[in-house]
């Protein structure tokens, strides 16, 4: 499996197969993300997005952002739609019906699609081995209907469905799902975890993902202005911030091997990271301690070096 | 706004299921209406490391025919991610006039 | 000469052995009782080379319909199957389906909709989704299922429809039992639909298109009107394609059935494996010098209103024989639009509704005795409100 890595800036084409035009909001982080991942798809691609900020702001009819062709069909059920593509392309090519070339099939959904009501038919089709990459859109809450909590939002977060209050004094009271986890232990080629501050990280794991033969997941966290309540110039700050305390850890599994692909030298305090966001105003110094374990934990697991002590 | 949204088809010439057959159509519209300020980038300050096109989530920053950065007004949201990550400061956010 | 094969075959296996005939590009697979069968065959043929597909092994039938959708979208023929709550999970798809305008052929093997959990035959779980956009057809024996099927592909992917087919049949009544079938070989289908299907639109980097985009209210009206117009539309296609049919293997079909109606002064109407029955039962009427007949509904949606208003147009009284209930209004679901679309005919029959069948439940020939009986003597009243009535039901 030889991808040609990205090596510089200059390295990523300048075509724009997710236009301008798309009415997400200011700084949104997804829409960065997908500029990339498409760039490094090229134009042979089919693209399915399941319902969600990035489908509905790009495509109020008549106007789509999407030069490429492109499927919604529902919510849940991307991956689904997706197998169908690719056994239908995979047959028709077998059939001569088709030219026999390359055609990569994407799938971009968010975190309530693919945590919450999506996770059956991703495990399936990743189990089913076909040949597709699922992008997980990671803004950790329902954010298209107005911010409600999904099962990767993080303790402590405030969302509409996880307010804080006297009863749950942390807001969402349960940790997040770990995805990128479970979708690994389905033996898929390639798992790998991405941010927006990374672009080059991010460009290179979509290739990879598309390169690979069978099926590959990634993960991205894009940082969301509106939901977790920063302003809109800061989220390339957010997400590297979120890199620098641990809180995103970015990796890669490739045929069940572990590889962390941005090492950090020193972990900042989680503080540096909630200080940042709105939906985090409200936590007292317990949860802080509860978050600043649990992400000490994780980290420990996954290789990154112990945070340094708060100045 | 745009002329396409003018036009409202109706049962005979919409099209079969809805479809939009115009891929990228939504250049047509102008998402700079969003913005209540607006990026001014000094090319003279500018090192041209290319991050400001990488990280604009509209694609509104482009290389022009001399390879000079430019901001394409007609859909800048003037969210300011360019002037925070500008690493020489070459942008710099200023109100919207009006 | 003649190519086809006389063969016994599970109906089950008819609709298999057709699907196969069509050579459908992908399958999406989900087992539930009483169509296992179907989608067993199907993964025998594609194993051994039979068929030439992409079997997808789907994990719901919510995602079985979601896979033939992305499928279909692709420009590939597209076959799947399913019975009971396995449509009633694919409910939110059906409309998808349809809306898009993919041309996907199902077969539905009638079940009863839980609770209880019973996997039976009746026809709850097409009646529970009939307004979904998808033509409907009903098929009687082994040879309906399978002709039927083979058509479906073809009236589906005709430029002038684009709409989803299912083809259905009873539960266990018809899809568990050995029949005789007339087989057609494979060079007999091929003279008849097209071997490949060709799509007009699909996803394709050569012609990027959005499917699926959001409509505003401005929109999203025009796109189901045209939608109506277009199922509406679909039934001339479906004549000339059972015309064709007919012309080249000699077995018409028409949206309905009539049997023994020439002087009939009362009508029996079912659709389904039950009409066999029904038959019996009029036979036996006849004998008696009861003047009753049969129609069988064979297609539901578009619902045939020139043809039934037609065919009743003769008789006193019909009463509708429903394998469903349609909860919390009045009568049966076929039965409601029997008596809708008379509404407005003069000099209309009287309409009864008798629920029967559910469940799996047997419906006799002494059943049917019974609903003769009463669609006569309300061919000789005079007006009246005839209650709904569930046969053998223990009150």
């Amino acid at each position: 499996m030889a991808a040609q890595a990205f090596r510089s800036i200059r390295d990523i084409p300048l075509e724009e197969y997710f236009t301008s035009g798309h009415r997400a909001c200011q700084g949104c982080g997804e829409t960065i993300a997908v500029r990339h991942i498409l760039k490094a798809a090229g134009p042979d691609v089919i693209v399915i997005t399941a319902t969600g900020c990035l489908e509905v702001t790009s495509t109020p009819y008549p106007y789509t952002a999407w030069a490429v062709p492109w499927y919604h069909v529902a919510f849940e059920n991307s991956a689904a739609v997706a197998s169908g593509v690719e056994a239908a392309l995979k047959t028709l090519m077998r059939k001569k019906l088709i030219p026999d070339k390359k055609i990569h099939v994407v799938c971009f959904a968010g975190d309530g699609a693919t945590a919450d009501i999506g996770l059956q038919a991703l495990s399936g089709a990743l189990e089913r081995g076909h040949d597709f990459l699922y992008v997980c859109l990671d803004n950790e809450a329902y954010m298209n209907t107005g911010i409600q909590r999904s099962s990767s939002t993080p303790y402590g977060a405030w969302t509409t469905t996880s307010p804080p209050g006297k009863v749950k004094p942390a807001g969402q009271m349960t940790y997040k799902k770990d995805l990128p986890t479970i979708f690994a232990a389905h033996g898929i080629p390639y798992v790998a975890t991405a941010t927006v501050s990374y672009p080059l990280d991010l460009i290179n794991k979509a290739k990879k993902g598309l390169e690979v033969n069978g099926p590959a997941y990634l993960h991205i966290y894009t940082p969301c202005p509106a939901g977790w309540r920063f302003p809109s110039e800061k989220t390339i700050q957010v997400s590297r911030i979120g890199v620098q305390t641990g809180v995103f850890i970015l990796y890669e599994v490739e045929d069940g091997q572990f590889r962390l692909t941005v090492k950090i030298g020193r972990r900042k305090p989680v503080t540096e990271y909630l200080k940042t966001q709105g939906r985090f105003r409200h936590l007292s110094d317990k949860e802080i301690d509860v978050i600043q374990k649990y992400v000490d934990e994780r980290c420990a697991k996954f290789g990154l070096p112990p945070v340094e002590a708060s100045t | 706004m745009s002329k396409l949204s003018e036009e409202k088809p109706n049962v005979k010439t919409l099209p079969i299921a809805g479809i939009i057959f115009v891929p990228g159509s939504a250049k047509e519209y102008n998402t700079g209406s969003f913005r209540n300020q607006r990026p001014i980038l000094d090319a003279k300050k500018c090192t041209k490391c290319g991050m400001c096109w990488v990280y604009c989530p509209d694609g509104a920053i482009y290389l022009n025919s001399d390879k000079v950065y430019e901001i394409n007004l007609k859909y800048c949201k003037g969210c300011g991610i360019c002037a925070e990550e500008c690493a020489p400061k070459a942008i710099k956010m200023v109100d919207e006039e009006e | 000469m003649v190519l086809s094969k006389r063969i016994a075959i599970e109906c089950s296996h008819a609709a298999s052995l057709a699907a196969k005939l069509a050579n459908v590009d992908v399958i999406a697979a989900y087992p539930i009782t009483p169509q296992t069968h179907i989608v067993e065959r199907l993964a025998e043929y594609v194993a051994n080379g039979e068929l030439d597909a992409e079997y997808i092994n789907v994990e719901s039938e919510h995602s079985a319909m979601s896979a033939c959708i992305g499928a279909s979208a692709t420009g590939a023929r597209v076959y799947t199957s399913t019975a009971g709550q396995g449509l009633a999970l694919m409910h939110e798809m059906l409309f998808i389906a349809a809306g898009n305008r993919l041309p996907i052929v199902m077969g539905v093997a009638n079940r009863s909709l839980s609770p209880n959990l019973n996997i039976w035959g009746d026809h709850s779980d097409m009646m529970a989704s009939r307004d979904c956009g998808w033509i409907q057809i009903y098929a009687e024996n082994a040879q309906e299922v399978f002709d039927h099927t083979i058509q479906a592909f073809k009236i589906a992917e005709d430029e002038r429809v684009l709409l989803p087919v299912a083809v259905c049949f009873d539960g266990f009544h018809v899809t568990h039992v050995i029949e005789p079938l007339i087989a057609l070989d494979q060079e007999e289908v091929d003279r008849f639909l097209p071997k490949h299907r060709k799509a007009a639109y699909r996803l394709t980097p050569d012609q990027p298109s959005t499917w699926g985009s959001v409509a505003s209210p401005d929109i999203q009206t025009e796109l189901k009107v045209q939608n109506e117009w277009a199922l509406n539309a679909s039934k001339d296609v479906i004549l000339e394609v059972w015309r064709e049919f007919g012309d080249l293997f000699g077995r018409y079909y028409a949206p309905l059935e009539a049997y023994r109606l020439e002087d009939a002064e009362a009508a029996i109407l079912i659709s389904g494996g039950f009409a066999g029955t029904g038959r019996m039962a009029v036979d036996k009427m006849r004998k008696e010098g009861k003047k009753i007949g049969l129609i069988k509904l064979r297609l539901y949606r578009p619902f045939p209103i020139q043809e039934v208003r037609e065919v009743l147009s003769g008789v006193r009284s019909v009463a509708v024989v429903d394998r469903a209930i349609s909860a919390g209004g009045l009568g049966g679901p076929v039965y409601g639009d029997i008596r809708n679309i008379l509404y407005d005919v003069k000099d209309r029959p009287a309409v009864l509704s008798f629920i029967a069948g559910l469940g799996g439940r047997d419906i006799t020939v002494k059943d049917f005795i019974r609903i003769g009986d009463r669609a006569l003597e309300a061919a000789s009243a005079e007006g009246g409100e005839h209650k709904v009535e569930f046969i053998q039901v223990r009150m």
